[in-house]
């Protein structure tokens, strides 16, 4: 298991790395401009243009360029994400500091709607399994058919019309900067981020889990089970979950690792200041070091994500060793 | 006379398909006697672990049509609640099936999976109920038990998970144990090894068993009643002595034929298989259903379904020759080449 988990690490590194370097090549070489033109602002003198070039380090070759963004790749403490290197020329703050006062924000997000899909999906996608065509089955059918195909931005502005304008329900978009997370779950801003991110989720875990569910139903050793004579209940609930939610876990650690590199849209509709909102501001603003971060960032978390369900898995099926 | 254990009349299964309805078992009456060992013989799709799966309510379709009456010690077993059922699923008739790979639950630890068998029927404790489970797998000639019992099936090679399974169905000492196609997915050598350890288990724990399979070969020594089965049909039925030295039906000389012999005389010689395939379920050919595969046919067969018909007390063969012909033909083509 050690010499797994190292292996998995350095590997951990190689991913970053070639995200590193095609990150690079897309934001910082090819774009028409000079970045440095567009950092010097409204009216640059080529004084001050060629004194951020030097800054910045594009006088320099090609590798020495990447060279000082690469070091920032290495997951470890002050070598991750170097500030030096790592430093935001919109609103000149370190894109660490940046990165982590956000990552509250979208972690709250992302875990707070996983647990209501899970909530939601997983009853579906039982009760759908064990009555397959009946009414709860075609009813939890067009649930997913609506969850995956609403497209998210569309349901956001609709769900903000709705319970926020119209009916004054729950509070409308952003958080206050006073606020901590705390007090923003406790004023009720999530819910309404968290069910609209969560919806197509669970439209698709409920499709997943009436899947796995049946298939495994139709397992030799439920057979077995049912001729030991248990009740129906404890072979669905016992037996046939045991075996059909192992690859929801696999699927749950790889949605929320994507979904802590930033919730994009839910993000950019309800103003929430997370990750994905950086990302977008960067992009916009081609501030290439806060791009190069926050997709290294983001690629971190789901390569970690991906390491730790490999891990749980182990701990999961029984039949999984690493070595 | 005794009650018979259990006793099958006229028992049918039928499946609804959109090609039509499958007769998967059309018409089967039996009885088992405590203690007793009946083998089930027959190829692929020829009922017989529909009509065992159908015994024990675990028929997978819930389409399937079931006609007829299952008496096990006297109550019918197809009209019980389901509740009522469960009680005597795992304690009074167990079930072990044909691959053992398979069959056992891949994440649950073996040990915990014979103690939740017995603890549906017996109030005892986690503790003793892994106990009991450990003394099962001694009994079934398991080496190291404790230890085996806290690992998972796939630390456990195709006959040992066997016979976890087989300690598992006798964990509460049944009064009949089904075994379906014990030894179909085992190695040979592992083969004579389960059947022996049935064969002893039996005398053990005085449990009637009922061995299904495909191969005559396999119920030859451990077997008191053979009964013999095609398209869904019983075509003959009788002590092992009937069915194998006095055979009353085409099929069975069939069978009996195509077992491959390793001795001088049948060196050079080649298999000699049933000619043909066994008839759809959906549509069975008129008369009797194996007619068309049958050397021996004439008119008769044609028109009309033949009975199962004793000859006496015991034996019985479904099949229009008349018992002269049949006990020429079966000494003349069969028992002079074996």
């Amino acid at each position: 298991m050690g010499r797994y988990l190292i292996r998995r690490t350095l590997f951990l590194i190689l991913v970053l790395f070639i995200v590193s370097v095609i990150t690079f090549v897309v934001f910082v070489k090819l774009p028409a401009q000079d970045p440095a033109i567009r950092a010097a602002g409204r009216s640059p003198t080529p004084e001050l243009i060629a004194t951020i070039r030097a800054k910045f380090g594009l006088d320099r070759p090609l590798y020495v360029q990447f060279g000082r963004f690469a070091r920032g790749i290495v997951p470890w403490p002050g070598v991750f994400l170097d500030e030096q290197v790592y430093f935001s020329y919109t609103n000149h703050v370190a894109v660490k500091e940046e990165i982590y006062s956000r990552v509250p924000v979208t972690a709250t997000l992302a875990l707070g709607a996983a647990v209501l899909w899970l909530a939601i999906g997983i009853p579906i996608g039982i009760v759908s399994a064990i009555k397959p065509r009946s009414i709860f089955d075609r009813g939890g059918m067009v649930f997913a058919l609506i969850g995956v195909s609403a497209p998210v931005f569309w349901l956001g502005l609709l769900a903000l019309y709705v319970f926020w304008y119209k009916l004054q329900w729950l509070p409308g978009s952003g958080i206050p900067p006073e606020e901590n997370m705390i007090q923003a779950v406790m004023a009720g801003r999530f819910i309404l981020p968290w069910f609209v991110l969560a919806l197509s989720f669970a439209a698709f875990y409920s499709r997943m889990v009436r899947g796995n569910l049946i298939e495994t139903m139709s397992e030799d050793y439920i057979r077995t089970a049912r001729a030991k004579g248990i009740s129906e209940n404890r072979v669905i609930f016992k037996h046939g979950l045991r075996a059909a939610l192992t690859p929801v876990v696999t699927m749950l650690g790889l949605d929320i690792g994507i979904l802590l590199g930033g919730a994009v849209i839910t993000e950019t509709v309800f103003n929430l200041p997370g990750l994905g909102q950086y990302a977008v501001r960067s992009l916009l603003n081609s501030d290439f070091p806060a791009i190069m971060g926050v997709t290294i960032f983001a690629a971190f978390f789901i390569c970690v994500a991906n390491l730790f369900v490999d891990v749980a898995y182990a701990f999961l099926d029984p039949r999984v060793r690493y070595s | 006379m005794t009650v018979p254990l259990l006793e099958v009349r006229d028992l049918r299964v039928r499946f609804p398909t959109e090609d039509g309805v499958v007769k998967a078992v059309d018409g089967v009456s039996f009885s088992i006697e405590p203690g007793e060992t009946l083998g089930v013989v027959g190829e692929s799709g020829s009922g017989k672990s529909v009509s065992f799966l159908t015994i024990m309510g675990l028929t997978r379709s819930r389409t399937a049509i079931i006609e007829g009456e299952v008496l096990f010690k006297g109550e019918d077993l197809l009209r019980m609640t389901n509740d009522d059922i469960q009680e005597v699923r795992g304690s009074q008739i167990s079930m072990i099936f044909q691959d053992p790979m398979t069959s056992l639950h891949p994440f649950y630890r073996v040990g915990v999976q014979i103690s939740e068998s017995i603890r549906t029927h017996q109030k005892v404790s986690k503790q003793e109920g892994m106990e009991q489970a450990v003394e099962m797998l001694h009994r079934v000639g398991i080496p190291r038990p404790e230890e085996r019992a806290r690992q998972y099936p796939h630390e456990f090679s195709g006959g040992m998970r066997q016979r976890a399974m087989i300690a598992m169905a006798l964990s509460l000492n049944p009064d009949l144990l089904i075994a379906d196609e014990p030894t179909t997915a085992l190695d040979v050598t592992v083969q004579a090894q389960i059947l022996d350890l049935l064969a002893r288990l039996k005398q053990e724990f005085n449990a009637a068993i009922v061995i299904i399979t495909h191969d005559l070969g396999v119920v030859a020594e451990h077997c008191d009643q053979i009964q013999v089965m095609y398209a869904g049909k019983i075509v003959e039925s009788g002590n092992r002595h009937d069915v194998y030295y006095d055979s009353h039906h085409p099929y069975t000389w069939g069978l009996l034929s195509s077992i491959p012999r390793m001795d001088e005389a049948a060196v050079g010689e080649r298999l000699k298989p049933i000619k043909g395939l066994p008839p759809s379920l959906i549509f069975l050919p008129p008369g009797c259903a194996f007619h068309p595969r049958c050397p021996h046919r004439f008119d008769r067969c044609e028109r009309e379904v033949p009975a199962l018909i004793p000859s006496d007390g015991h034996h019985a063969s479904a099949c229009h020759l008349s018992l002269a012909d049949k006990e020429r033909i079966f000494k003349e083509q069969v028992m002079a080449r074996s």
